[in-house]
Order: C-alpha cells, then sequence, then structure tokens
C-alpha cells in the first residue's frame, strides 16, 4: 500500500520529470513524439477531471439549495444554466451531438456571446473602482516609500496622458524612463528569481526530497 | 590578334559569371532538428549592395547528373546570420543559407517530394540577376538525418546543470550542518492567520489562481496548501479550498486528505472542503467574492499564478477584514497583491513557501541553493554589464536563449 501511495508516484514523478528535462534538448523525433503523447495523457486525464470537477461544481450548489443556505437562490441558476447550455450543446444549431460542435451561430453561441462575455465584462469593468480605492488606501504617504510610490505614480499616471505633455515635455519622458528602468530593472529582478525557484522546485519534486504534494509531510 | 581578342573576351566572360554565380556553395544536414531538412549555405555577394535584388533558387536533385528541380523552403528562412547554429563570428555574417525540406517535381499537377533521412541530395543554387541573366553555381550534396541534442541550447544545458547542482550540492550540505534561511514575513504570519480563523470560529480561504497543475506555481501553491492544510487539521479550522481548474481540484482534494490524515484528523476531512467553482476567469472571480461576503472568512490565502481577478479577490477580501496572504510569480499582479493584502510572498518566495515552512533540512538547503544561485547571476550581470560597455559582447552571447 505504501508503494502505491509514496514510492510509485515518486518515480512516476522521478521518470517523466527527467523525460520532461531531456526532451527540450533533444529534437529527434522519438523524444518529440514522447513529448506529444505524454501530452495527449495528459488531455486525457483533463477530460476525466472535468467530470469530476462538474460532479463537484453540482454537489456544491446541490448542497446549499437543500440546506437553503444564504443565495441559495443563486445556486439554482447554477442547475438552470448548466441545463440550458448542455441542450444547446447537444442541439448544436440543428447539427446534433455527433458533429463537431458549431462555434459560428447557434443557441449555444448566442448564449456564450450575450450572456457569458457581458457578465465577464462587468465583472472586469469593477477592476477600475477597485484599483481607485487600493490606490487610495497605498498613496497615502505615511513612510517614505509609500512616499516615493506616490510621486512615481503620479509622474507615470500624468505621463502617460497628454495632459503630460502639454504640463511639460520632461513628465512623459521622465514617466517613460520610470517605466523602462527602475520598473523593468525590478520586473526582471523578480523574474530571475522566479526562475531559480522553478528550476529548486522542479529539482525538489523529481529527486523526491519535496513531497507535500502528496498530502502531509516528508515521513 | 582575333585569336587573342577571343581570349582576353573568354577570360573576362568567365571572369564575369564566376563574380555573379553563387560561390562557396555547401550542403549540409540542418543542425538540431528532427531531419527531413538539410540547410544550403553560400556566400554573401559582395557585388551587390542589396541581395534583395538577386532572386536565388535552389535546385535539388537525388543524382549528381540530374535531373535537377525547384526546392521549396521558407524566404524567411533566407538569412544571413543565424548565431543559434553558425555562432557569433565574423564569418557568418558573410554567408547566405536556407533550409531545404522538400523540392517540387513540375508534373500535372506538381509533386511536392520531401527530403528523407540518409538519402544523398545534390544541390545547385542559381542567382537570377535584375537583368535577365542566370548563373548556377557548383553542385553541392548533403545527407539530412536526426540529431540527438540540439546544439543551440547548449549555453542553456550547460547553465541549467550548473545551477541544478549548486542547489544539489546545498541540499546535500544541509543535512550536515544547520543553514541560515532569511525570514519570509508572509510565512511566519501563516500560523498567526490561521490561529486568528480558530479563535474566531471561521473558516480559511485557499484560492490557487488560473493556471493548470502543468504550471510549477500551481505546484508550488499545492505545496503550499498541504502545510496549510495540516495546521487547518491540527487547528480544527475549517478549510475552504476554491479551484477553478478540475485536474487542480482532484490533486488538491487528494493533498488535503491526506494533510488531514497525517495530522492524525482523518474525521475532520470533509469532502465538501475542496471544491469546483468555475472554470472561467471572471465567473471564479465572482463566485469567490460571493463567498467572501458572504462567509466572511478570517483568513484568505492566495497563492499561485493570478491574472486580473487578482485585485478583485484581494480588494473584497481587504473589505471583509480578512487578513490575507498572497505569493503570486506574477509580476503584473504583485502590486495588487502588495497593496491590498497583509503580507505577499513576491517572486521565488512563493517557491520558497513550502520548504520553509516544513524546516526540514534537505529542503532549506534547496533554498540556500537559490540564493547562491542569484548571487552567481548578481556576479554575471555586474561582469556582463562592465564587458557590454566595452563593446566585448562574449558574456551576453554565452547567456542569449536561442
Amino acid at each position: 500500500m505504501l508503494f502505491l501511495r509514496r514510492t510509485l508516484p515518486l518515480i512516476i514523478a522521478f521518470v517523466l520529470g527527467m523525460i520532461g528535462i531531456l526532451v527540450f534538448y533533444i529534437p529527434h523525433s522519438g523524444a518529440q513524439a514522447l513529448e506529444q503523447e505524454l501530452t495527449k495523457w495528459d488531455r486525457i486525464v483533463a477530460a476525466f477531471a472535468l467530470v469530476l470537477g462538474i460532479y463537484s461544481l453540482m454537489r456544491l450548489h446541490w448542497n446549499r439549495v437543500r440546506r437553503q443556505q444564504a443565495g441559495w437562490a443563486y445556486s439554482s441558476l447554477v442547475f438552470v444554466g448548466f441545463t440550458v447550455m448542455f441542450i444547446f450543446a447537444l442541439y448544436n444549431d440543428g447539427h446534433g451531438p455527433f458533429n463537431p460542435q458549431v462555434t459560428e451561430s447557434g443557441p449555444f453561441v448566442w448564449m456564450f456571446d450575450y450572456v457569458q462575455v457581458p457578465a465577464d465584462a462587468t465583472m472586469f469593468s469593477i477592476l477600475a473602482f477597485f484599483i481607485a480605492s487600493a490606490a487610495y488606501r497605498t498613496f497615502r504617504a505615511r513612510t517614505p516609500e509609500a512616499a516615493i510610490l506616490l510621486v512615481s505614480a503620479i509622474i507615470v499616471m500624468i505621463g502617460r496622458v497628454p495632459i503630460g505633455g502639454l504640463i511639460s515635455d520632461s513628465i512623459p519622458e521622465l514617466s517613460q524612463w520610470l517605466m523602462a528602468v527602475p520598473n523593468l530593472a525590478a520586473k526582471r529582478g523578480i523574474l530571475l528569481g522566479v526562475s531559480l525557484g522553478i528550476v529548486a522546485t522542479s529539482l525538489r519534486i523529481i529527486f523526491g526530497i519535496e513531497r507535500s504534494y502528496l498530502g502531509g509531510g516528508e515521513e | 590578334m582575333r585569336y587573342f581578342l577571343c581570349c582576353i573576351t573568354l577570360v573576362l566572360c568567365a571572369a564575369q559569371v564566376y563574380a555573379q554565380q553563387p560561390t562557396g556553395v555547401k550542403a549540409e544536414d540542418t543542425p538540431n532538428d528532427s531531419g527531413g531538412s538539410i540547410t544550403v549555405i553560400w556566400d554573401y555577394p559582395e557585388s551587390y549592395e542589396k541581395i534583395e535584388q538577386i532572386r536565388y533558387v535552389i535546385y535539388v536533385s537525388e543524382s549528381e547528373n540530374g535531373p535537377f528541380h525547384a526546392a521549396k523552403y521558407d524566404a524567411a528562412n533566407l538569412q544571413s546570420t543565424d548565431p543559434g547554429t553558425f555562432g557569433h563570428g565574423e564569418e557568418t555574417y558573410k554567408k547566405i543559407f536556407a533550409k531545404v525540406s522538400a523540392y517540387i517535381v513540375p508534373t500535372d499537377p506538381p509533386e511536392r517530394i520531401a527530403i528523407e533521412n540518409h538519402k544523398t541530395y545534390y544541390v545547385q543554387v542559381t542567382a537570377h540577376l535584375p537583368s535577365g541573366g542566370s548563373f548556377p553555381s557548383a553542385i553541392a550534396s548533403a545527407e539530412a538525418y536526426q540529431n540527438f541534442f540540439n546544439q543551440a541550447k547548449t549555453n542553456n544545458f550547460v547553465i541549467g546543470t550548473i545551477f541544478s547542482l549548486i542547489i544539489l550540492i546545498s541540499i546535500f550540505l544541509a543535512q550536515k550542518r544547520e543553514l541560515f534561511i532569511r525570514r519570509i514575513a508572509g510565512l511566519e504570519a501563516l500560523d498567526e492567520a490561521l490561529g486568528r480563523a480558530t479563535e474566531m470560529g471561521k473558516p480559511v480561504l485557499f484560492a490557487h489562481g488560473l493556471h493548470p497543475m502543468g504550471s510549477v506555481s500551481t505546484i508550488a501553491a499545492i505545496n503550499v496548501l498541504s502545510r496549510v492544510a495540516q495546521r487547518t487539521a491540527e487547528f480544527n479550522t475549517e478549510l475552504r479550498v476554491a479551484n477553478n481548474d478540475p485536474v487542480v481540484m482532484a490533486v488538491s482534494q487528494e493533498v488535503v486528505k491526506e494533510s488531514y490524515l497525517n495530522a492524525g484528523r482523518p474525521d475532520a476531512y470533509s469532502e465538501d472542503s475542496v471544491f469546483m467553482v468555475a472554470t472561467e476567469q471572471f465567473s471564479y472571480a465572482a463566485a469567490l467574492d460571493g463567498m467572501m461576503v458572504r462567509d466572511r472568512p478570517a483568513t484568505n490565502i492566495m497563492m499561485g499564478y493570478f491574472y486580473a481577478e487578482s485585485l478583485l479577490l484581494a480588494e473584497t477580501g481587504a473589505s471583509t477584514g480578512a487578513i490575507q496572504i498572497a505569493g503570486t510569480d506574477s509580476y503584473t499582479q504583485l502590486p495588487f497583491f502588495i497593496t491590498t493584502c497583509d503580507y505577499t510572498l513576491m517572486g521565488e518566495e512563493l517557491y520558497a513557501a513550502s520548504a520553509y515552512l516544513a524546516r526540514e533540512p534537505r529542503l532549506l538547503g534547496s533554498l540556500k541553493g537559490q540564493d547562491i544561485g542569484k548571487a552567481a547571476l548578481l556576479i554575471v550581470m555586474i561582469l556582463g554589464t562592465l564587458l557590454a560597455t566595452l563593446e566585448i559582447q562574449t558574456l551576453t552571447h554565452i547567456f542569449a536563449a536561442y
């Protein structure tokens, strides 16, 4: 049992991890075919996992409706939405479920374009107000660091709109310099650290040193 | 006299043809590929300022005596430099090359014949000038074959191996002596944040971000989830893990279940604690915002790769008064987390989190290896800046990606 729960996953992680690294350097068709085969397996596993995901989603909202928790009426909309979209997907704009999905017209596409996309856009638009409220909280110059942040932010904001250039030619230039030099340097610094972090995490997993993704500790 | 003039004319004509025909024609297997292609190389013409004025046609044959057929090659491949394959030497800038993977036999309809591996092909390059003249080159031959190592990635392989060795040696040394690891405030505060949720009797909400299981940032987030789940099991605090990817959800369920088992509290694990909320970005954000507002978790932990939903989540969480700990390697979202969360793990700190929380010597050793790697990169960057200022590009070329 311990072999199946611990040793086998570690062996699989090591073998597939090493294959993943080596295939990056081997252009031979055999290696590329192996990589494509593994990608197919990934898709198949993902397809099975989608069923689990749908089950989990339905279970979550069914329990809310059954227990009449706060906002249970919204949960019932999940079932309505799922059923309607499932029927439309089967209908497939009159072509039936055994033909490739029509992506140009039909009720499924209509629902996506005129319900899902505007709903997503609405959520995205809220971001503008959230940015304003977050900026207001952060830009109060309580510390020297916050003061630097405030001044930099004002320069960048003004420099990116036409009025900045009208006030002074230096403002857009300074704004550009802030983005291209200190900002880019910090960004690259983070990326270098991230890359090393990825190497370290990958090695810990491949060599079985990091086992927390199997659950629990290192025992 | 007539004979002499005739000879002079012939010599001049021969000289002109020699000046205009492609010279130095070589054919070889295309390096660093899976076969099915040969590379034809010839000299950059010195007598023409604009290479665009000359139309080159490559002819291919299976026999030295012909018949030769026009090769099919991508015009974009007609380049004068390819540092990844031919290096950065002066010579490479004086060459033109084209990768040929097929040729066209003029039947009705024309037939496309692909280059086969381990078969000798003969090639000839003809220069068609704007004046209408055509000048064929000498014939060269080559065989295509599959390569076992992409030499253009040699620098990547060597640098990657060096960093891997540094990390592995650090892991080895960490088992022999105690290493100093710098304090990460966000992780020090984790117990405090979970303790607060326990005291308040409210749940802890964990979000993974939007990347799938194949992303290392998601794996790092899962590693942190394992540590968090062990603590919540010990503290008997409710944990809610909201997912947007079914594979991540399935893995998270197993990880949380195992963590509860290892903490000696398998009875406290509920299958409903790790659930799927939505696969779409903003549906996911809306669902999580709704949970934050309705259930008011005492602690929100956001680990992984986030996009525009980061601020939607973190700002809503901040408005509910929850302690928020975020960790991401998405540098575009870091400012949003920093402004709205109590603690933020930046970049590599996300990858260090699991090892830091475990306090296991071997895992801590890998963190030390990361820091040594960063120090080495810092030295290389300073050295590279100095050399580039002196117009010595060698170090830049060593670290370039091909």
